[in-house]
């Protein structure tokens, strides 16, 4: 059991970190907007499951806040973004 | 002992004058008047009762530390001065109320004048040299001020201008020589300077020295070569001319003089030095004077001319020079000051001073005409005149210094002698003979007060004159005691010493004058004359504007060689002396070339490799793209975050990550504002090869400065810390700070001043861009609604955002980012309260809080939000500030000093017992300010929108009516 745990930490973050490269791909060769767009919500996404990760793997509550904060704020800045896209101003 | 008093009160009073109305004349004028009488009486009253040669002090500690003290010293020669100067002072007061109309602004005259009337005391009654130099130096520019006082008038701009400038560097040049002089002593203190005579002058330093002070004196007096200024100094008012360049401000030089006559003069080169200047200022001065056509211009030379007599005699050295020197400038303050004051009243009645037009002006005004007569027969010296007392002892000086030897010093003195008796008939042959043109205004008599101070003047002028022995003899033995000391010599103030030969030049000197006056007029035209006769082409203020313009030009050229205004060429010199200089100063460090091998997370790589794809990404698409930069940018601070989260740093990690979004949306918010890009018509042709060169070599320098700063970063960040101020603060946050996060401790309370002006600059800047945006009008080109809004086809085009987000697209996002603010609100309450001791604290409470806002916005529109949210960033700020503000100063209601932070234990009800730091007042007002300045930024910003929204509004004036 104690071996376990160790061993899906790293196949978790080896797949977290393959999402993350994947995203950043995406974000590197777009090519429209929306996709980057969509890429860096992803990448987001990514890294709050990371923070997860890390939590356990330094066990420390820390990490989950700054999770919950990503997840609760990072959308922000896609809406921003998305808004930005479809009405050409963020604030009307 | 109120020695400063006499200094203070002349300061206090140029306040209050410069706050006073500016039709208030006589309340300017009793104010000025009661300062100069009350110092004249006080500095009587010291004399009065002080004993015969003693040395009244006033030390008052500055900085005891280094030893610096402000000493004021009042012996005879100081007082003999301090009484000119005050009582000069009165009379031009008095005389400036009469004179000054009432359109000018009065209180800027009497308060610059009560200003130099300070400094200038502050010059005769310091103690120490340093401290002499500074209120030398404010002489100097409280001059220039009262020389330009007519502003709006070019020449009175030149000449203000020019008087500082030259004054001015002499002042700078004569720091230097004090500097020299205190090294020399080794000290500063005038009585040590004084009594250290055999030190100074066997230094092999005293001869710079007393080059550079005699420039400072030089300067000052207005003597040869620097002489130039004074007439161009004659665009001030007259009563300054009359205060400033008879008996104040060009005294100041032979003060100076005087001052360090015991310690300085007497050696060769002093005598060269100041003597030859003080013999080429009294020939020029006096031949120049001749020729002049304004009155006051003729004045002006003939100062300069008495005061090259003065220095002359000083140079001389001997100690009766010395008890001459100081009676004729006694002497010259009052007849040339009452002379000015007559040209005042000449030039105020009949509007002109020009002496090619003015012509019997005794019939008109006999009062004026009689004393200005009186005062040029003293400037002449004609005996029982004041001035005859002087200038015989001159000629006595030249007969003995020059004896058979230097016989050319009798016949220059005789010389001077003539030329004075010329310009003094010039000056009043404007009384006399027919007026062949009308004047520009009819004269008369002046008012009574305005002729009081030439009455009292020209009287003064008599009596000394008539009975030099008990009216000026013990006021000139106090000062000539003090000078002299032990040397002073026996002398005797008499009208009458017998017949020998300084009388026979006397008479001599009037006789040739007044023939010589007749030639001149008769023969050479000498009432129309425009210029002085060969010296007219060696024009010092020729020579001063030409300095000026090759001073001007040389920095003109050396910033055109040697700077550039373009942001490019700065940024390419500074990156290329970044990388070059450091590598030739120390050489690559072996470190930075070979960065020791460190173990590093592969997972950790790979972030870090996306993280910098990210970022080279952004830059590259910066130009044109630039929303995708901005994507890109964003990938990078995720990246950013969770490295700083790696690295155990969470409140890092935590403000960056809210620091990222709402940059996003600031930038996103002025994206729209920015021109779109232009399309160009074809494919670009290659750039020519000089281009590809600058753009590789731009390339080249890019990749060396960025690789050379992460070189450094690594090999400094892979380096064992060392022992750093650090572990103290981890050590002390929960013992001194009462909070277990050190990062937050460190912010509130040990370092709570920073971040008191960290917030203050904070809310500076957001009512600055405030500002600047209230006044933002987009360009042209940005104005008009985004394309997305302009498409017909789609509904949403003519849906406000409200409706969109209750029953359009957005509808679906409008449910649950409402739903969330309040889950929002809570993250950001427990981010607050908690961050004394864990993670979190005011900054990144304050953000988050305003992003829970901002997305309200974004959903609904900036009206919706407010017609339902009144929240007023302005007063976020201001209470922000006030409470961390409050709390800093409740430390001192306990008496402990600004921010101090002590942590109180409540016990309350339901809750138990609640700790409560006073730093989280201090959080609360940090929390307060970061909302505040978000909001108001970010608000300001998309204020925009609906503003140029209204514009279409506008032009319709049935919408408008409504």
């Amino acid at each position: 059991m104690t071996s376990l745990l160790p061993l899906a930490l790293g196949f978790a973050m080896s797949c977290v970190g393959l999402g993350i490269l994947f995203c950043t791909l995406r974000l590197l060769i777009g090519p429209s907007a929306q996709d980057r767009v969509l890429a860096l919500d992803t990448l987001w996404m990514c890294c709050m499951l990371l923070c997860l990760l890390l939590g356990m793997r330094f066990g420390s509550m820390v990490y989950f806040e700054v999770a919950l904060l990503i997840a609760l704020l990072g959308f922000a800045s896609t809406v921003a973004l998305a808004k930005f896209l479809m009405r050409g101003e963020i604030i009307e | 002992m109120t020695l400063s008093a006499l200094i203070i009160a002349p300061f206090i009073g140029s306040l209050v004058a410069a706050c006073l109305p500016a039709n208030a004349r006589n309340r300017e004028a009793w104010l000025a008047g009661a300062i100069a009488l009350a110092g004249l009486l006080f500095t009587g009253w010291l004399f009065m009762q002080a004993d015969p040669g003693e040395v009244l002090y006033e030390r008052i500690a500055w900085v005891p530390a280094l030893g610096l003290e402000f000493v004021l010293r009042l012996d005879g020669l100081a007082w003999v001065f301090a009484m000119l100067v005050q009582g000069i002072g009165l009379l031009v007061v008095l005389y400036a109320r009469y004179y000054m109309s009432p359109a000018d602004p009065v209180p800027r005259f009497f308060s610059f004048l009560l200003a130099f009337m300070g400094s200038m005391l502050g010059v005769v009654l310091s103690g120490n040299l340093v401290q002499l130099v500074v209120f030398w130096e404010l002489t100097s520019l409280t001059s220039f001020l009262l020389i330009g006082y007519w502003h709006h008038r070019a020449d009175a701009r030149r000449g203000a201008r020019m008087a500082f400038t030259v004054t001015a560097t002499g002042g700078l040049c004569l720091l230097a020589g004090v500097l020299l002089l205190g090294h020399m002593v080794g000290s500063y203190d005038l009585d040590a300077v004084l009594a250290a005579r055999e030190l100074i002058i066997t230094h092999e330093l005293y001869l710079p020295a007393l080059i550079l002070i005699a420039l400072g004196a030089l300067t000052k007096s207005a003597q040869f070569p620097f002489h130039f200024w004074l007439p161009h100094a004659m665009a001030a008012p007259t009563p300054v001319s009359s205060y400033l360049h008879s008996a104040t401000m060009v005294k100041a030089g032979v003060f100076l003089l005087m001052r360090l006559w015991p310690a300085l003069a007497g050696t060769e080169a002093w005598t060269w030095i100041i003597a030859g200047a003080g013999t080429c200022t009294l020939l020029l001065g006096a031949f120049a004077a001749i020729f002049q056509r304004d009155m006051k211009g003729l004045l002006a030379y003939s100062t300069i001319s008495h005061l090259g007599l003065i220095t002359t005699l000083l140079g001389i050295g001997t100690p009766l020079a010395v008890v001459a020197a100081l009676f004729h400038t006694l002497n010259h303050a009052t007849f040339k000051a009452s002379l000015f004051m007559a040209v005042g009243i000449i030039d105020h009645e009949t509007g002109t001073r020009d002496m090619r037009i003015l012509r019997g002006l005794y019939r008109q005004m006999p009062y004026t005409a009689t004393l200005a007569i009186v005062a040029s027969g003293a400037m002449a010296g004609v005996p029982l005149l004041n001035g005859f007392l002087s200038k015989e002892m001159f000629f006595a000086e030249t007969l003995l210094v020059g004896g058979d030897s230097n016989w050319w010093m009798s016949y220059a003195a005789l010389a001077v002698g003539v030329f004075g008796v010329i310009y003094s008939l010039r000056f009043i042959a404007v009384f006399f003979g027919k007026p062949d043109q009308p004047l520009p205004r009819e004269p008369h008599e002046p008012p009574r007060w305005m002729r009081f101070p030439v009455e009292l003047l020209v009287l003064t002028c008599l009596v000394v004159g008539v009975v030099p022995a008990i009216s000026i003899e013990p006021i000139l033995h106090q000062g000539v005691v003090a000078i002299l000391g032990e040397a002073t010599p026996q002398y005797d103030l008499a009208v009458w010493h017998g017949f020998n030969l300084p009388l026979l030049m006397s008479f001599l000197a009037l006789v040739l004058g007044a023939w010589s006056y007749q030639l001149l007029r008769r023969r050479f035209n000498l009432r129309q004359r425009e210029q002085a006769p060969l010296i007219h082409r060696f024009s010092g203020a020729q020579a001063y504007e030409n300095t000026m313009l090759a001073i001007s030009r040389a920095a003109d050229f050396m910033l055109r060689h040697l700077g550039t205004r373009r942001l490019q060429p700065q940024l390419l010199a500074m990156t290329l002396a970044l990388l070059l200089v450091p590598a030739l100063l120390v050489g690559m460090l072996p470190g930075l070339l070979a960065p020791a091998p460190h173990p590093a997370d592969a997972f950790f790589v790979m972030l870090w490799v996306a993280g910098g794809a990210c970022a080279l990404a952004a830059a590259w698409q910066a130009k044109y793209q630039r929303l995708a930069a901005l994507a890109l940018a964003g990938g990078t601070g995720i990246v950013t975050c969770i490295t700083f989260l790696w690295l155990s740093a969470p409140d890092l990690a935590l403000t960056q990550l809210m620091v990222e979004t709402v940059t996003t949306i600031l930038i996103l918010l002025g994206l729209r504002w920015l021109p779109p890009r232009l399309r160009d018509a074809g494919p670009a042709a290659a750039p020519p090869w000089p281009v590809r060169l600058r753009r590789s070599r731009d390339m080249l320098l890019a990749l060396g400065g960025g690789l050379g700063l992460a070189l450094l970063s690594y090999a400094v960040m892979v380096r064992p810390m060392p022992d750093s101020i650090a572990s103290f603060f981890l050590e002390k946050a929960r013992s001194e700070g009462g909070g277990s996060n050190a990062v937050n401790v460190l912010l509130v309370d040990f370092r709570g001043f920073d971040t008191m002006g960290e917030i203050t600059v904070l809310a500076i800047v957001a009512l600055t861009v405030y500002a600047l945006l209230r006044r933002f009008r987009p360009a042209a080109e940005s104005i008009a609604i985004p394309a997305q809004q302009a498409n017909p086809v789609d509904a949403a085009t003519r849906q406000p955002p409200a409706e969109q987000a209750n029953s359009g697209y957005l509808q679906v996002a409008g449910i649950y980012m409402r739903l969330l603010l309040p889950f929002m609100g809570i993250t950001a309450a427990y981010f607050f309260l908690r961050g004394h001791n864990l993670p979190g604290g005011g900054f990144v409470a304050g953000l988050i809080f305003s992003v829970a806002i901002i997305v309200q916005y974004m959903l609904a529109g900036a009206t919706w939000v407010e017609d339902r949210l009144h929240l007023r960033p302005h007063r976020w700020l201001g209470y922000g500030l006030c409470i961390a503000c409050a709390t800093g100063l409740g430390a001192w209601a306990f008496g402990y000093p600004f921010l101090t932070s002590h942590t109180a234990h409540v016990e309350l009800p339901l809750l138990g017992e609640l700790h409560l730091p006073s730093a989280f007042f201090f959080d609360l007002g940090v929390f307060a300010t970061v909302v505040g300045c978000t909001m108001l930024i970010l608000v300001a910003l998309a204020h925009q929108s609906t503003r140029s929204h209204r514009l279409p509004e506008k032009a319709d004036p049935a919408r408008e009516a409504r």
